[in-house]
Order: structure tokens, then C-alpha cells, then sequence
């Protein structure tokens, strides 16, 4: 009897090992034919020459820069330069766009561009410009949606760390930054230990003028926590803007366990039309803040800098009914306002469950005076009274939450690695599908305004892994689309990005696509050194400076053969673009100048500084493909000893070829 | 009858419209250039479909070795106003004084200018497809480079295709009004005669 069963536990393992397989061709199965049945090829296939149906903005994240995608194609149109040099446009390198990258502690040729942000009308995107944050040296900028160039960027004094930005509200009347990193207030040698005492945490309106010239209208000052996310409200929530804090234990080391102590941390909720009030009465403090504003000019193609001294700062205690905190478990990371505004998701990125706040409750509650305690004059609503509801367990780690035109929101959660999605209201969760790998932000194109397209979704990664062809350590961050149209997500496309695609926005194309300028009118040329034809071309020494007024047109410069030019100069080079032209820019390099190449728009003047280091005779040439002759389009710079006396002199085609144009 | 009286009041209003329009268009059409290559010819003025048009097909020639067009070289866009307005004037003058002569005279007078015009327009056509500059960057032997008097020609890489445009097709009708005019008076005297 005994000898009979013996066999058994290795028959049962037997068994076990083939439901496993079983299993799991089964589940692999399901997968593969899953995204056959449903035919994703067709359903981002643009085909060539035909456009995408929306263009979608993605932060570069540590490239400093947007890159814009088409969208369900995932085809790369543009990366836009804004906070990073930019060697292949010359943009931080050529004379009229270095003032664009200066800042309080001088240029700075980088910074982590974070949150994408389209201007809004009526709580719509208008594809007029995008705005973007600077996280490291406090910064916003923003970009003309016309030109795809970067024409404003602001500096955020009082800011330590930009990240809770720029966030729109509904008539682009403000945009935000709060910060991240509570510095001591004002900056200032203090012992770091000292952080209850010295820091303080600032949040910062940036107003908006119909022309997009951007300025700070206030700050108001808080506790020295970490102003994670941000978002404003909109519809019944307009006039209101809703910040994320963690630290709230006010810590300053060992952050990840020190910061990570209390059950609740705060949405702060920021009632600025009351700031605005408390504005016009006077009751800010006008305090010594000095930061810049860059401007780049679009008639004269030349970026300024201008420093500003003061900002308003108001103060909670000063300003009852300004601030109120609501208690939100375990550090929220993003805040989201739902198309209507009644809705305020914290996604608490250590709990176990995903909160939603009700403005309706908040607003009852702040009527009747339903507190818990009072923080430096700021009162904490009773978390009770304010919450709407709760989405029990949806995932792990959730961190931003975007939205559908039909009432459904979509749940991003880091550490199961899922976009969840899940209905507004009944709080129910309705369907789930992976990532790959760790998803950050998500975007649905208009997925924060009250005017949602729900047709695609888009994650946004922080770690790639195997999903495409290994390039050693480093990859570039993946992006997955989904189709959200039906009941169930569906995974359409997987696309590397470029740098970090930290958040993005995305707007329908035929906001924009009309709009797009195709080349610069000459005669709107105000460049302080332009060259608006050939006949004005010359080149012009004062001391040791030296200015070589340029131009190009296919397929030659003019000058194109230069002498006199001496060891030591200080030599600008103005190129003035000619053409009049789509797609017909002219670059300029010239060997051995220690700086990148000029690539100059058509109408457009840009300056290259040169500091000829070597005698000699030095070639100069256009670095852009323009024209069947563009291997032509070259000349010559012959660069003397200090002290010789070759007269300058400067010259293009034979004596009797002369254009005269 | 006001018939007659109509049509040249009429074919007046009507040319006034070539200070308004362009007359002639010449297209250029080759895959890198999606929209065309679109040149404009006014009465007083060579142009485009976009500013940049006349530097654009400029350059375009330039490697050909074709002169270049300068508007201010060419004296027909300097006398051809004064003439029309005087086509313009007589035929209001006509039309209130209505007198068979007259009509025929205008007419007569206008098919010949017209006719002149467009020859003059093939002597320039031709002069800018052949009269090439022997240093040119790129040569064709055997190849012209006239654009067609009116009509579509392969010429290298292009398909160039010359058509009157809008105020060109109001003077055609202008000038039907004008044998249209002339032949209903002509035929009105008969029958009064």
C-alpha cells in the first residue's frame, strides 16, 4: 500500500509544472493576439505626406528642452531649445539668445524642464503658447506657438526649486510656481539645522498679458514645506489654485524616511481672486527680490534681459481667508481638478487608497468654520468635512491623474506600474492595463482643462528597460499610447522620447497648424545689425572689435571672401537671411571659432562671436543643406598676426560679377 | 437700343479690374515645392502668391543662368496704365455718346493692342528662356527654357503652366463686350438705315 502512494508528491509536481506551462502560454497568448485582433498598426499609421490629428508637447525633463510629437503617429516633429543650449539652433550660443538663459547667478546653460503647460481660454486650450517650468535655477518660459521658438523666460526669486508649476488658470490670468525646496527667507548664511526657524516655502502667481508677457504679480508666503504639484481650479472652481505639499514634518536630511512620518500632508488651496483683493488694498509687502526677464523680440530677433528688483509678498496672517490646507494622506504628489471643478484629486503616493477632495464641501466647511487646527494664521479644514470621496485601493503609488469627456478619470500609479481608470462620482475602478515600465505623468490631450479629448492617453515613463534595441546604460525614456475611446484601454504604440518625458500636453492640430509662421517678412527686420541686401553688406572695425555684416541667399554669402581681420579681434559676425522662403534657412560655420554654428531663418539676423585664435586663412561655409549649389555656398576669413596692417577688405564674386542687389 | 450703351459701360467697369488683379499668372510646379511656385503679372507690376515670389523664382533661375526679372526694367508696366486707362475713358466716353464709328474704332484698336501685348509677351518669354548667361552653374544642351505663350511645358525638373488670371479673363470679356457692342450698333444702324 505504502509503496503505491511513494510516487505521488513527484506525480503531483509533475502535474503542477505542466499547469504552469498551461498557464503560461496562455497568458502570453492572450497578450500577442490581444494587440493583432485589434489592429494598432492601422490605428497609428498616418500615412506619408498626411498629417497627425494632434500635436502633443513632452518636457524633455533633464534635456532642458520640449520635444514636440505628433500624435497617434509618435513621429518626432521638433525639439524646441528653452532652457538648455541647444549647439544644432545656435540657440545659447549666438549673440541675440544668450540674454535668453541669464539668471540672477549669471548664464546658465541648463535646467530640468518639468510640467508643459498649453494657455487656456474659457478653460480650453487656444494653442497660443506653452509654458514650461524650470526646476533647478526657479524658471518659467514660454513659447510662442506661432514660431515653436522660445520667446519669454521668467526667473522665480524666493524659489527653491520650481516644480509646482506653471499649471494655467482658466484664462491663462495666472500661471503658478510653487516651491519645491523651502529656502531660507529671505536667502541667507544660516545653519541648516535652523530650517523650522529661517525657511519658508513660496508660492508665486505669474500674471499673463494678452500679448503673453509674463510678470509676477504676488507671492504669498508659507510654511517651510515641499509645494509638490499643482493645478487650478476651473468651471466653479475658478479663482482657486490647489497645491500639493509633503514634509510637512519640516525636515531638512534623510528625507526619505523623515519626510515620509505623518498620516496627512496638505493640498494647499489658494483663493487668488481674494489675493487679488487683498492686493488692491495694500496689504502686501513690497520685498527686495531681484530676478530677470528675458524677452526675445521678434521683429529685431534679439532676446534682452531685464532685471527686476521687488516682488509683492502677502502673508497668511495678514490675509484671512487667502489659504486653507486640506489634510491628504501620505505625501500627494500630483493634484487634479476634474472638467467640472467640483473635483480635487490628491494622489497620495504612499497610500493605500486615492483621495478625492469636493470644493463644494471645501467651500462649506471654510463657511462654517470646520477646523482643526490653525498653521502660521493658515487654517486645516477637518479632513471629514472635506473629502468626496475615495477610490479604495486602485493600485500602488498613485501620482497624477488625468480625465475623459465622459466623467472617467485615469490614475497613474508608479509602483505597480498602471494606468487605472476609474469613474468620477461612484468611485468605482473600471479597468486597469500595465505600463512599461514605472509610469510617471499621463496626458489625454486637453485631459486637465474643462474640455478633455478622450480619444488617446499617453504614459509617460521613467524606465525603459527592454522595450527597444539596447544602447548601452543609457536609453531614452519609453511613452506608451493607448486608445481610451471604448470601455477597455487599449495599448496602440510604444515610442522612445527624448531626455525625460516628464509631462505633456496635447492639443488638436488645427489649433495650431494654421498658425505656424513659414518664414520671418524681411521688411519687419529690426535687427540693430542686419543686412537687408547684398548692397548693404560691409564689414566695420572699431579698436579691436569687428562686425562682418553678412548676408545669404542661395547660394552664396556676401561677403564671401574677407581680409584684415586680425589675431585677438573681437569679431561679430551678423548674418541676415535673405530668403523669403518656407523651410529655406542658411547656417554658418567657420573653422575653428570656438562656438556652434549659426542657423539663421529666412528674414531672420543672428550674430556669431568669433575670437580668431590662429594666422592663417580660414574657411567659412553653410552648414544646411539649401540648394543643389549649397556645397558651394562657402568663403574665405584670412586672419593676420596682431599689430599687421592688411586693410580690411571684403569682397563677393570678380570685379565685373558684382550683383549690386 | 441701350444694349450696346450697356455692354460698353460694362467692358469699362470691367478692365478697371486690372488694377485690382493680376492679369496673367505663370505656375511653376515641382514635388519640393507643395504650393507652387505662383508669379503674378499686373498691369503695372510683377508679384506673386506670396511676397517672397519674385525672389524665389529669381533665385530658381539664377542657376540657369537666366537674367533676372526686375520689374523696374520692364517699360511695358510703365506705359501699359496710361493705355488702359484711356481704353477705359473711351469707352465710357462711348457709352454716352454712342456713335458706330467710335465703336468700331475702340474695338478694332483694342484686338490689335491686345494682340501686340501678347506678342510682346512671347519676345520677353522668349528673350528670358534663351538669352542665358554663359557662365551659368548648370547647362542643358538643347534644352529652352521658355515658359509657354499660354498653356503647360515640361521644362526640366519644372512643370511651368501659363494661364491668364483673374483680371486677364474680365479684359477677355471686356473685349467680347466690345465686338458684342460694336456688331449690336452696327446691326441696329442697318435696320435704322
Amino acid at each position: 500500500m505504502k509503496k503505491q502512494f511513494k510516487y505521488l508528491p513527484v506525480a503531483l509536481f509533475i502535474v503542477a509544472i505542466i499547469g504552469i506551462f498551461f498557464f503560461g502560454c496562455n497568458t502570453s497568448q492572450q497578450s500577442t493576439s490581444g494587440a493583432l485582433d485589434n489592429d494598432a498598426a492601422s490605428a497609428v499609421y498616418v500615412a506619408p505626406g498626411e498629417h497627425d490629428e494632434f500635436y502633443g508637447f513632452f518636457s524633455g525633463g533633464f534635456s532642458g528642452q520640449v520635444s514636440v510629437y505628433g500624435l497617434p503617429s509618435g513621429r518626432l516633429l521638433k525639439v524646441i531649445p528653452v532652457f538648455s543650449q541647444d549647439a544644432e539652433k545656435g540657440y545659447g550660443y549666438n549673440e541675440e539668445t544668450k540674454p535668453m538663459l541669464n539668471t540672477n547667478f549669471g548664464f546658465i546653460p541648463w535646467d530640468d524642464a518639468h510640467h508643459p503647460e498649453l494657455s487656456q481660454t474659457n478653460g480650453e486650450t487656444d494653442g497660443r503658447w506653452l509654458f514650461i517650468n524650470g526646476n533647478n535655477t526657479p524658471r518659467v518660459a514660454k513659447i510662442d506657438l506661432t514660431t515653436f521658438e522660445t520667446t519669454e523666460i521668467i526667473e522665480i526669486p524666493n524659489s527653491g526649486g520650481n516644480h509646482s508649476s506653471p499649471f494655467t488658470t482658466e484664462n491663462t490670468e495666472y500661471i503658478v510656481a510653487g516651491t519645491r525646496f523651502s529656502v531660507p527667507y529671505p536667502q541667507q548664511d544660516v545653519a541648516i539645522d535652523s530650517y523650522k526657524e529661517n525657511f519658508k516655502g513660496m508660492l508665486t502667481f505669474i500674471s499673463v498679458s494678452d500679448e503673453g508677457h509674463m510678470e509676477i504679480a504676488f507671492q504669498v508666503l508659507l510654511p517651510a514645506f515641499d509645494y509638490d504639484l499643482a493645478h487650478s481650479g476651473k468651471g466653479k472652481s475658478h479663482g482657486w489654485t490647489f497645491f500639493t505639499t509633503y514634509n510637512t514634518e519640516e525636515s531638512h536630511t534623510l528625507m526619505e524616511v523623515n519626510a515620509s512620518q505623518n498620516d496627512k500632508d496638505f493640498i494647499a488651496a489658494i483663493n487668488w481672486k481674494k489675493a487679488e483683493e487683498y492686493i488692491k488694498a495694500g496689504k502686501y509687502k513690497e520685498m527686495p527680490a531681484e530676478h530677470h526677464i528675458n524677452t526675445y523680440d521678434e521683429k529685431s530677433h534679439v532676446a534682452t534681459s531685464k532685471l527686476q528688483k521687488t516682488v509683492k509678498v502677502l502673508t497668511p496672517e495678514d490675509c484671512p481667508g487667502l489659504v486653507y490646507f486640506m489634510p491628504t494622506p501620505k505625501s500627494p504628489h500630483g493634484v487634479d481638478v476634474d472638467p467640472s471643478g467640483e473635483y480635487i484629486i490628491g494622489n497620495g503616493k504612499l497610500s493605500a487608497d486615492l483621495t478625492v477632495h469636493s470644493f463644494t464641501n471645501m467651500l462649506s466647511a471654510i463657511e462654517n468654520e470646520e477646523y482643526e487646527t490653525t498653521i502660521s494664521g493658515i487654517p486645516v479644514l477637518k479632513y471629514e468635512k472635506v473629502i468626496g470621496g475615495v477610490v479604495k485601493k486602485p493600485g500602488l503609488g498613485p501620482l497624477h491623474t488625468e480625465f475623459d469627456n465622459e466623467g472617467n478619470a485615469y490614475t497613474t500609479f508608479f509602483i505597480s506600474s498602471e494606468v487605472v481608470k476609474w469613474k468620477l462620482g461612484t468611485w468605482e475602478v473600471l479597468d486597469r492595463i500595465p505600463t512599461y515600465y514605472s509610469v510617471g505623468h499621463l496626458m489625454i490631450p486637453g485631459g486637465d482643462s474643462r474640455k478633455p479629448d478622450g480619444k488617446y492617453m499617453v504614459a509617460l515613463n521613467k524606465i525603459t528597460k527592454d522595450r527597444y534595441l539596447p544602447t548601452g546604460p543609457e536609453m531614452n525614456h519609453s511613452a506608451q499610447l493607448y486608445d481610451i475611446s471604448g470601455d477597455k484601454m487599449k495599448l496602440l504604440l510604444d515610442f522612445p522620447t527624448i531626455g525625460e518625458p516628464h509631462y505633456a500636453q496635447g492639443i488638436a492640430a488645427s489649433k495650431i497648424k494654421t498658425k505656424s509662421k513659414k518664414f520671418y517678412p524681411i521688411e519687419e527686420n529690426e535687427h540693430p545689425h542686419k543686412a537687408l541686401g547684398e548692397k548693404h553688406t560691409k564689414v566695420v572695425r572699431d579698436g579691436n572689435v569687428v562686425r562682418i555684416y553678412m548676408t545669404s541667399i542661395r547660394s552664396h554669402f556676401s561677403p564671401d571672401n574677407i581680409e584684415g581681420i586680425k589675431v585677438g579681434d573681437k569679431v561679430y559676425v551678423h548674418l541676415t537671411n535673405l530668403e523669403q522662403d518656407f523651410d529655406v534657412p542658411h547656417g554658418l560655420a567657420i573653422m575653428g571659432a570656438r562656438n556652434a554654428e549659426l542657423l539663421v531663418m529666412p528674414g531672420q539676423t543672428e550674430t556669431m562671436y568669433w575670437e580668431p585664435q590662429k594666422e592663417g586663412v580660414f574657411p567659412f561655409y553653410c552648414t544646411d543643406f539649401c540648394s543643389a549649389l549649397h556645397q558651394e555656398m562657402q568663403g574665405y576669413i584670412r586672419v593676420s598676426p596682431k599689430g599687421s596692417n592688411v586693410p580690411l577688405k571684403w569682397s563677393m564674386g570678380l570685379p565685373d560679377e558684382e550683383e549690386g542687389e | 437700343m441701350r444694349l450696346p450703351r450697356i455692354l460698353m459701360l460694362l467692358a469699362g467697369i470691367l478692365m478697371m479690374t486690372l488694377f485690382i488683379w493680376p492679369m496673367w499668372k505663370i505656375t511653376l510646379l515641382a514635388p519640393q515645392y507643395p504650393d507652387g511656385v505662383q508669379m503674378h503679372i499686373h498691369i503695372n507690376k510683377i508679384g506673386g502668391s506670396t511676397p517672397g515670389t519674385l525672389q524665389n523664382v529669381n533665385i530658381l533661375n539664377h542657376y540657369i543662368g537666366m537674367k533676372k526679372i526686375l520689374p523696374e526694367s520692364i517699360p511695358e508696366l510703365k506705359y501699359m496704365p496710361p493705355i488702359v486707362i484711356f481704353f477705359i475713358l473711351t469707352a465710357f466716353l462711348i457709352a454716352w455718346l454712342d456713335k458706330k464709328w467710335m465703336y468700331w474704332t475702340w474695338t478694332i484698336s483694342l484686338i490689335i493692342i491686345l494682340s501686340i501685348g501678347l506678342y510682346d509677351f512671347y519676345l520677353w518669354e522668349y528673350d528670358y528662356g534663351h538669352s542665358l548667361d554663359p557662365k551659368a552653374p548648370m547647362k542643358f544642351e538643347g534644352e529652352s527654357f521658355q515658359p509657354p505663350l499660354i498653356g503647360r511645358k515640361e521644362i526640366i525638373n519644372f512643370t511651368a503652366i501659363s494661364m491668364p488670371h483673374i483680371a486677364g479673363y474680365f479684359l477677355g470679356i471686356a473685349t467680347f463686350f466690345g465686338i458684342a457692342a460694336t456688331y449690336l450698333k452696327s446691326k441696329k444702324s442697318k435696320l435704322s438705315t
